[in-house]
């Protein structure tokens, strides 16, 4: 059964998405992803859609569903990449994916995930969680 | 079926028979009929337009032989595609529109000469061939400047979208920062190609942060706030800011009483403060040299 | 209107959704749409196979090319499922990115030129397209 490859860079795991999704296959990104995230401990997640020509609002669920799975698990997800013909598409699909960040490649991805982890909160604020982070990063309940 | 019908089938069916029996002397003679002053020798080749002669009266007989004469039926879509796609080349190769649907009613004379040869006397036959001809043919003569006019209709509006294209130009501010100084009215169709033009740019320069300048634009309605909107949520589903600078009084007000939500949007008074606060956005600071004395 | 080029395409599975998605794709640029106008096409085809396999139960698209005096693409959707009880409820919805359904059928009207939505309960729905160039 194919699978998507989750690569582990440095304190990220990257994530990139070259093929037509269907449910088996995000359902096993979905599973592989969040076990992967507990194993490695990661903080951050990169989910790079630059080979992809169509997000209809499946894969849209499924991006908004990973940021979501793992935030609970303490990771942040950036979605990099975007083309700007599904971008256009997207907004007039009226697909929202609030919650989601995105930044335009890997590297302003991970900048973006540092910026998040180290320094203070920044644009865009955590839904719902009862946990905080101090500078280290570190958990509070 | 009615006998009108049955007796219109078996004519065309004759028609048919007759174009397949004279194929080559039709040719010949519809060759000589465009010699005229329709034959723009100087935009299309003798040997192309010869073949576009043959493949036509091909696919004439073919759909006669169905029986069916009714031009719009699916029987003719073979034609009706051939004849699409000749009308689309001859508009942008310059021919008239008279030019294209001569093209077709100089088959008529041939397509008579040959019916009256093989009537042999038979006067209603004859005019009952040339009625069912006379229909098909005015059928296809008008059908071919319709596409023509579409076609024609189509390029204008290309020309019309690589003009705006032009006159919008995405500039680099800085590493990182686009601009978009808008000057003039933006309706719909402008300001989806400044839009595309925009995001596009956002991906080949890498720029974090792209300042769309409305400092040039007098009014701006529902049609035109929604579309920039959608510019802003698009650019940042892409990884990329957007801010919208040189809002006049009078489009705020507009704004705000067409209830548009701009909350989510950053905007500045003009450009330079917009600039300012991308190059903040990418941590970027001026330090002045301290002079030497 | 003449239709160039008409295709039957069934939409009984899920891999159905990816096939004709990149047939879509094949035709429209093929009738030289641009990037854009691609992308919208395919992902609205894309989301309309999706409510056939998933709601209705399976059932068939018809792709018709349109070659004259205007070109376009045309999408025909049909299936004999549970039909949709209140068409302008599922039109007005959008998608909700966590759970819920939402047919977005707004969203994929919002992608195309005509649209047109035929559904009786217990009998079935189809859904007409139409993308110009």
């Amino acid at each position: 059964m194919e699978k998507i490859p989750i690569l582990k860079m440095g304190e990220f795991l990257l994530v990139t998405i070259q093929v037509d999704m269907h449910d088996r296959l995000a359902l096993n990104l979905q599973d592989d992803l969040t076990r992967m995230i507990s194993k490695t401990e990661a903080h951050g997640v990169l989910i790079d859609i630059s080979s992809l020509d169509i997000v209809d609002s499946f894969i849209g669920r499924m991006l908004a569903n990973i940021a979501n799975m793992s935030r609970v698990l303490d990771a942040e997800t950036v979605v990099v990449g975007m083309q700007p013909a599904v971008a256009i598409t997207l907004v007039e699909l009226g697909l929202s994916l609030t919650g989601v960040r995105t930044a335009l490649h890997v590297d302003a991805g991970m900048e973006l995930l540092r910026v998040a982890l180290n320094g203070a909160n920044g644009s865009k604020a955590i839904n719902g969680s009862a946990a905080t982070k101090d500078d280290y990063g570190s958990n509070f309940e | 079926m009615n006998t009108i019908l049955m007796n219109s089938n078996k004519k065309s069916t004759g028609i048919a028979a007759l174009v397949a029996k004279n194929e080559d002397a039709i040719l010949a003679d519809w060759n000589r009929e465009m010699a005229g002053s329709i034959r723009r020798s100087d935009l299309i080749k003798d040997s192309d337009l010869r073949a576009e002669c043959a493949q036509f009266l091909r696919l004439l007989k073919d759909g006669l032989e169905t029986g069916n004469v009714n031009f719009q039926s699916p029987t003719w879509d073979k034609t009706r595609e051939m004849l699409s796609d000749l009308s689309r080349t001859r508009a942008a190769q310059g021919f008239t529109p008279t030019e294209t649907a001569s093209f077709i009613f100089s088959i008529k004379r041939p397509l008579f000469t040959q019916a009256r040869d093989d009537a042999k006397g038979n006067g209603e036959v004859l005019a009952e061939q040339m009625w069912i001809i006379t229909e098909l043919l005015d059928a296809m003569g008008l059908y071919t400047t319709e596409v023509f006019q579409k076609s024609r209709e189509e390029m204008i509006r290309r020309q019309q979208e690589e003009l705006l294209e032009l006159s919008t130009p995405v500039v680099k501010l800085w590493d990182g920062v686009l601009a978009l100084p808008v000057i003039g009215t933006l309706d719909s169709a402008r300001t989806q190609v400044v839009m595309e033009s925009l995001l596009q740019a956002i991906v080949q320069t890498n720029s974090r942060v792209a300042i769309i300048d409305i400092t040039g634009v007098p009014t701006v309605d529902t049609v035109v706030a929604q579309h920039l909107l959608k510019t802003v949520t698009a650019a940042r589903l892409m990884g990329a800011d957007c801010i919208i600078s040189g809002v006049r009084p009078q489009i705020a007000q507009t704004i705000v009483h067409l209830g548009i939500n701009l909350l989510d949007v950053t905007t500045k008074a003009n450009l330079s403060s917009a600039f300012a606060l991308a190059l903040k956005k990418l941590g970027i600071t001026f330090v002045r040299e301290t002079q030497k004395s | 209107m003449a239709v160039t080029s008409s295709e039957s395409l069934p939409l009984a599975s899920e891999p159905d959704i990816v096939s004709i998605r990149r047939r879509v794709r094949e035709i429209s640029a093929r009738l030289g749409f641009t990037l854009v106008d691609q992308t919208k096409v395919v992902t609205a085809a894309s989301e309309l196979a999706r409510n056939t396999v998933i709601y209705g139960g399976g059932g068939v698209v018809q792709v018709e090319s349109l070659n004259g005096p205007r070109v376009g693409l045309r999408l025909i959707f049909e299936d004999k499922g549970p039909g949709i009880p209140d068409i302008e409820l599922a039109l007005r919805n959008g998608f909700t990115t966590g759970s819920g359904m939402g047919l977005g059928l707004g969203g994929a009207k919002r992608l195309v030129n005509d649209f047109e939505i035929i559904s009786r309960v217990g009998e079935g729905t189809k859904i007409t397209v139409t993308r110009w160039k």
